[in-house]
């Protein structure tokens, strides 16, 4: 799903590109078409000198058609003298013209004939497509342009470079020209080595793997000074790409955390607050997830928004659920918690079972807004993934809001009275079984919303649920019963220990590990890191 | 003979369905065991071997449902990890069958188990020593599970962790060793686990005779175990336990180190799963880390939960039961099966709490209370 709506973002831009070429493609195809049909007639070997006269009588209005060579997709009519796009939709073959990506229908594979490329020429037209970017009007273009760049440096390429450096006003830009240029400078064994040992220096405040790549090269290099300063240059970029390395692992701790910490919050307040064990917590979040996934059914063109819908829908389904599983079953087990774990059970079973009858036992796929897609590169080693982030950030104002509502409410004053002394809040006027079901609501509700920021992680599926619970539970016991900063401690200590332990141990050991110690940490210390106090502790 | 009866007749209450249930377990398996071998294929009475495997399997059940009524039922310790104590005794099992396959595997290695050898392994690990000697392999399937449970509970009692935090640290134990043990380094063929048995102490596996021997010395083992723990529960000692399960502080004030009291019987009864397992294996013909999965040992709890926890009898009477009905209902319409076992757990806990023994009680208390409003009236 999520590689459809990446194809969407480039048809529209090919729509966008083919817009402006309408209007600049008028003035020049006088002096492009003749050479396009010799294009389309030329053997292999022929081609390149082709392109160059190409390239000199044409500007970006040329990038679809160089593109759409690169692709080998590129056809030629022989009849009309004109070339011609190809492209599947569906498993049909669809013919278009490549400047203003009109269909045209007239066209059978019959009349067309594929215009081939070999490797050199795919070198050849990604160094052309480069250039060509490099005048641009917009500077992220020509910046993307110079990195594509940084890996095939040739003489065209660097004059080409040289001849724009002076001129170029974006620092950004100039910058990656400046690093383009000192790759070459570096590589030159014909030039001074103070020269390239000046250039190499400039080098190693990159973090570029083509940079790290040519660096390594000159290590082998005949001149000694100039391998001490290719070593030191890599020493320097090393310690920074570990650093980033570090950063790269610790955000996926702290993603793992903020998963963790959805997903135990509400069992949090069920367990900690009432001290309920509910069994079919997994499955709220379960209900959210498959919440999710109907929301994208009932509005499949609006995906980007559907999430806006279906966090306060998840919430209602998972919290309506809670409350009704509070009032059948729960209520009537007070104080015997030991029967309340039995029965959740059941109705964890129930209710997975359920979800397999209604959507099938397989795995459902939520598709993921585009907004939320991609990733933020911060620098060549260092991108995180956007969803994660969001997520992250989703998962703290959840927290946020939590306590906001169990401190500052008259509800969570309720709540907290229940908790803390179940009959003399009852003595003064709560209503304690409204206050137990609002509880187990809120509780599951916030669990539905965890299962709306999983379906953007995992597979959405019956067992989904099951993943998390023994989890959760860790990270309650963990943090301390009755204690939601315990519970954000917790989560995000077992997450970011969990991917730390990965490399070394592997993903499953890091799991059992991780188990072993919160068996080892309950003996010692058996009301969690954060241990009530008072009178509320038992 | 009547000193025999008395024998088996002792302990007051709970005692009572000793002889009767030892009895009917006894000559209900030599019944079909009989039938199964002396009679044809075509009488009406004749057992079938597939019959005589799954009731073997049922026994097997119910001797680890006891396994779990002693410590839930008559300490209070519900634990959710009893499949881990089960699973392990019947690795033990399935590591002797294993060795026992020989050179007669796919790959022909005299020594190394087939999936060793898929993995490219030279020689077998050091827990692999020993285990083709059946007194050996035994032994260890008595003695992993006793140990392990040995050292949780040490560590949990003695910290004092009770209630649903013991219940969930249990559960975490079977989940953490599921983990591991679907692991192919761990070296107990990963997911696939250990199958394709040949033979047991010489005898064929496929055997019919086998088959009902096997058949014979579980229940003869169920009853064993039965007896012995209807002694020991009936003892001063089990009087303790009652009285640690009915307030733990209390009888810790009173005296009595509660905390090895409760080790011991933790112990006790993750030999009985080893022991359950163990049986388990040559029966059914495979073992893989499925079984521990934390759902299984949550379906022990709730056999007992039906059965009625706190009797003995109503923890064996509850595997059988619903492991048929299991067995039933998946036959004829499978998807069903959970909704019927989650309503079993939804129902029981609130309407039947102690159980079908209970049920008995629950509704002479009833009539009682109705005669009683009748005659006020």
């Amino acid at each position: 799903m999520r590689r459809i709506t990446l194809r969407h973002c480039i048809a529209l831009c090919c729509c966008l590109f083919g817009l402006f070429s309408l209007t600049t493609h008028a003035a020049e195809s006088a002096s492009l078409d003749p050479l396009l049909a010799e294009l389309g007639e030329a053997k292999i070997k022929d081609m390149e000198p082709i392109l160059v006269r190409i390239e000199a009588v044409s500007d970006e209005s040329i990038l679809p058609l160089l593109r759409t060579l690169l692709n080998g997709n590129l056809y030629y009519n022989e009849a009309e003298k004109k070339v011609i796009g190809q492209f599947e939709s569906n498993g049909e073959t669809y013919y278009k013209d490549v400047f203003t990506d009109e269909i045209n229908a007239g066209i059978d594979k019959r009349d067309v004939d594929k215009i081939r490329v070999n490797n050199k020429l795919r070198g050849y037209l990604r160094n052309a497509i480069a250039r060509i970017q490099l005048t641009s009007k917009s500077p992220s273009v020509r910046e993307n342009a110079v990195r594509e760049l940084l890996s095939k440096l040739d003489d065209s390429t660097v004059a080409t470079l040289e001849s724009l450096y002076p001129f170029e006003i974006n620092k950004k830009v100039k910058d990656a020209m400046g690093l383009a240029l000192a790759m070459n400078t570096a590589s030159q064994a014909s030039l001074a080595p103070s020269n390239r040992i000046a250039a190499i220096e400039k080098l190693s405040t990159s973090l570029e793997s083509d940079v790290r790549n040519l660096l390594m090269q000159l290590t082998r290099d005949d001149n000694a000074a100039v391998v001490d300063a290719a070593n030191v240059a890599l020493g320097k970029i090393e310690e920074r790409v570990n650093r980033f390395a570090f950063v790269d692992q610790l955000f996926f701790g702290l993603s793992l955390g903020s998963v963790l910490l959805l997903a135990s919050i509400g069992l949090a307040i069920t367990f900690g607050v009432m001290g309920v064990i509910n069994m079919a917590h997994g499955e709220m979040i379960m209900l959210g997830a498959y919440t999710t996934y109907v929301v994208q059914l009932i509005m499949p063109n609006y995906i980007d928004y559907s999430i806006w819908v279906a966090i306060p829908a998840a919430f209602l389904v998972s919290g309506l659920m809670g409350v009704l599983i509070e009032r059948l079953v729960i209520c009537r087990l007070h104080g015997r918690p030991l029967e309340t774990l039995l029965a959740t059970f059941g109705i964890s079973l129930i209710l997975q079972q359920l979800v397999r009858t209604i959507f099938s036992p397989l795995n459902r796929q939520v598709s993921t807004p585009s907004w939320m897609s991609g990733s933020w590169e911060i620098n060549p080693v260092l991108s995180l993934t956007l969803n994660r982030l969001y997520i992250l950030a989703f998962a703290l104002l959840v927290f946020i809001v939590l306590v906001f509502v169990l401190k500052k409410t008259s509800l969570g004053l309720n709540v907290r009275a229940v908790s803390q002394n179940r009959n003399m809040a009852k003595a003064m006027g709560v209503k304690t079984n409204w206050v137990d079901a609002m509880t187990f609501g809120l509780g599951s509700g916030i669990a539905g919303i965890a299962g709306v920021a999983l379906s953007q992680l995992t597979n959405v599926g019956p067992n989904l649920g099951q993943s998390y619970i023994i989890d959760s539970f860790m990270v309650v016991v963990f943090g301390g019963v009755g204690n939601l900063l315990g519970t954000l401690v917790a989560a995000f200590t077992l997450g970011i220990a969990t991917k730390f332990l990965e490399p070394t141990t592997g993903a499953v050991l890091a799991a059992i590990l991780v188990l072993v110690f919160i068996i080892l940490f309950i003996q010692k210390r058996p009301k969690g890191l954060f241990p009530q106090k008072g009178r509320a502790a038992e | 003979m009547t000193r025999l009866t008395a024998w088996f007749s002792e302990g007051r209450s709970t005692g009572k369905h000793t002889l009767p249930f030892v009895v009917i377990l006894l000559s209900v398996t030599i019944l079909a065991s009989a039938a199964n071998l002396l009679l044809p294929a075509d009488s009406i009475f004749y057992v079938s071997t597939y019959t005589i495997t799954l009731l073997g399997k049922y026994l097997c059940y119910a001797m680890l449902a006891l396994a779990v009524d002693i410590i839930w039922g008559y300490c209070g310790i519900l634990s959710l990890g009893h499949g881990a104590f089960f699973a392990l005794g019947g690795y033990a099992m399935g590591m002797y069958l294993m060795r026992q396959i020989g050179d007669r595997g796919v790959y022909g290695n005299p020594l190394l188990p087939d999936f060793m050898v898929f993995l490219d392994w030279k020689e077998l690990p050091w827990f692999w020593l020993g285990m083709d000697q059946f007194w050996f392999a035994m032994l260890m399937a008595v003695l992993v599970p006793g140990l392990l449970a040995f050292v949780f509970g040490w560590l949990a009692f003695r910290s004092r962790v009770t209630g649903v935090y013991l219940s969930i640290m249990t559960q975490a134990l079977t989940y953490a060793l599921l983990l591991a043990f679907f692991r192919n380094e761990m070296g107990f063929g990963g997911n696939n686990g250990l199958t394709d048995f040949k033979e047991i102490l010489g005898f064929s596996l496929q055997a019919d005779s086998t088959r009902v021997a096997l058949f014979l010395i579980t229940a003869i083992l169920l009853a064993v175990i039965f007896v012995v723990s209807q002694k020991i529960l009936s003892s001063r000692l089990g009087k303790v336990v009652l009285a640690i399960r009915d307030s733990e502080s209390r009888s810790r004030f009173i005296g009595y180190r509660t905390d090895r009291y409760k080790v011991w019987l933790f112990v006790y009864s993750a030999v009985i799963a080893g022991i359950a397992g163990a049986l388990y294996v040559p029966q059914v013909g495979i073992i893989n880390p499925g079984e521990f999965s934390p759902i299984n040992s949550i379906e022990m709890v709730i056999w007992v939960a039906v059965g009625g926890r706190g009797t003995l009898i109503g923890a064996v009477i509850g595997a059988l039961l619903v492991n048929y009905a299991k067995t039933r209902f998946t036959a004829i319409m499978p998807d069903a099966w959970l909704f019927a076992l989650g309503a079993m757990f939804v129902l029981v806990t609130l309407y039947l709490p102690k159980g079908l023994m209970g049920l008995y009680g629950q509704l002479k208390a009833k009539r009682n209370t109705v005669t009683n409003k009748e005659s006020q009236a």
